[in-house]
């Protein structure tokens, strides 16, 4: 499902009705280079889960878990890992099965081994860019489902995303 | 068995404080006397491990901390010249951080607490860093405004007294040092980050590109994700501009941003000074500049050394002897808290 944000308040919108299907045990891999708006997705989708404090990158401190209640936010940054056995050592799966939501920035990098997953990948438009008149906030949205898990809400998520469709 | 209970312990300039430190990367341990005479002050990454365990260490893994943490504490102990006994009290870290990295931290303080019986406290990560300024000058007076930039944070806290804190602003996308690490990944100038744009800052004309100061004119917050965006875009557009000048430029406005915000936050609280903090503190341009402003406002400017502003112990025990001294040793059941925030006044 390929969606197109032409700003950073559409991206927010996107990832706030993605976090409307989202529930316990969810693994969402936050994919695309520098700059192309993962964490502005994260913020968009915590703030719809109802997280009022300042949601940053934890590219450094590599997992900041948020309350909201029933549920916990976790959103994790693989950024800085440089092997597979210091993914595992976050326990992210782990994280997503204790009633917990698991965003993963960079997630892409650790494959498989986060199991059933919605893939989110965002992109920077280079050419628009490059023409000098391109517009710098304008990114597209990728979703895929990878497992199960997510198959089973596309149909719905697909219809809640319609006005977005590139 | 034993009673855990003991009476709270006065903490004295005599009272030795065993710090411990592993709620991320770096496994660290000190002994600190009275608050503020730093004895020994170990730090994983710089001790050769590779010499010592003949293998490749990860640096992020709750595994690692398990295998140097008990040769990082036995090193501060002789470092320090002091017997095991002489210990009044352990100190720990017990979040924010890592819930794996921080429960061998927390594990293994308990431990040694029972087996010396002696106090164990718990310790905010965040709050320590606001002593690591007091470890080099004990003479810092109250209010005080403490700009704390790193990889991780980037925050503006005004300390009234001790344990008595307000944040005043903090980032509400991205650290300053990470803004740092991942424009100078981008330039491929090396890493890390910091110190890498800071070199090639010297060649560059800080005014050569006019980037973004984001939220400059208004509050103490700042944000430094859109910074970041616009220097990968701007070397998207002009991919022969010159690195250095980019990176000077970078550097400049974040200086710029960083220098105006916490030159506010001394205002308005009606500060003494204002203290640096966090790995981004190295930063020489921040330093010059944050000084000249002290110097202007008539404020008095701190910039503590690279060892104490990065991740260290030596400032879990400083900020442990204080804790003692108000609320008296934690319980044995005190837990890892991976979400703590900094204690401020209610």
């Amino acid at each position: 499902m390929l969606l197109r944000a032409g700003s950073v308040e559409i991206t927010h919108a996107i990832a706030a009705a993605v976090a409307g299907f989202a529930r316990p045990g969810d693994m969402i891999v936050l994919a695309g280079e520098m700059g192309s708006g993962k964490t502005a997705f994260a913020q968009g989708f915590g703030r719809a889960l109802g997280v009022t404090e300042p949601i940053t990158s934890p590219t450094f401190t590599l997992v900041h878990s948020y309350d909201c209640g029933r549920i916990t936010l976790h959103h994790a940054d693989l950024y800085r890992l440089e092997r597979t056995a210091e993914v595992a050592d976050l326990a992210l799966v782990e994280l997503a099965e204790f009633d917990g939501i698991v965003l993963v920035e960079w997630g892409d990098v650790a494959g498989a081994s986060l199991g059933d997953h919605l893939e989110v990948r965002l992109g920077v438009d280079t050419d628009a860019l490059l023409s000098g008149d391109g517009d710098e906030e304008l990114r597209s949205i990728e979703l895929t489902a990878v497992g199960r898990s997510w198959s089973r809400r596309w149909d719905r998520l697909n219809t809640a995303l319609e006005p977005y469709r590139w | 068995m034993r009673d855990l209970k003991r009476e709270p312990i006065v903490p004295g300039p005599d009272t030795l404080v065993l710090g411990i430190e592993t709620s991320c990367d770096e496994t660290a341990a000190a002994l600190v006397m009275g608050g503020a005479d730093v004895l020994s002050s170990v730090v994983s990454s710089q001790v050769d491990l590779h010499a010592d365990f003949g293998g490749v260490v990860p640096e992020i893994a709750s595994r690692a901390h398990l295998d140097v943490l008990n040769p990082v504490v036995a090193r501060a102990i002789v470092e320090a010249g002091v017997d095991e006994p002489r210990i009044d009290a352990i100190a720990c870290t017990v979040g924010p951080g890592l819930i794996g990295a921080l429960l061998v931290g927390v594990s293994a303080a308990k431990a040694f607490a029972l087996a010396w019986d002696v106090p164990f406290v718990a310790v905010n990560h965040m709050e320590a860093h606001l002593y690591a300024a007091f470890l080099e000058d004990p003479t810092l007076e109250f209010p005080l405004v403490v700009l704390l930039v790193s990889g991780g944070h980037t925050m503006l806290v005004e300390m009234r007294g001790h344990g008595d804190y307000t944040m005043l602003g903090q980032t509400i996308d991205d650290a300053a040092g990470e803004a740092f690490d991942k424009v100078a990944r981008y330039l491929d100038l090396g890493y890390p980050g910091g110190p890498a744009i800071d070199r090639a800052a010297l060649d560059g004309d800080p005014e050569a590109i006019r980037f973004p100061r984001a939220m400059i004119d208004v509050g103490l917050d700042v944000s430094f994700s859109g910074l970041k965006t616009s220097v990968i875009n701007h070397v998207r557009r002009h991919p022969d501009v010159s690195s250095a000048d980019v990176a000077a430029s970078f550097q400049a406005a974040v200086v710029d941003v960083l220098v105006t915000k916490a030159r506010r936050a001394a205002a308005q609280v009606g500060a003494t000074g204002i203290a640096l903090g966090g790995g981004v503190a190295a930063n020489s341009l921040l330093r010059e500049e944050l000084l000249g402003a002290c110097a202007t406002d008539g404020l008095q400017g701190f910039l503590p050394s690279r060892a104490m502003c990065t991740d260290n112990a030596a400032m879990i025990a400083a900020a442990g002897w204080y804790r003692l001294g108000s609320d008296g040793p934690s319980p044995l059941d005190t837990g890892a808290h991976p979400n703590l925030r900094l204690p401020l006044r209610a």
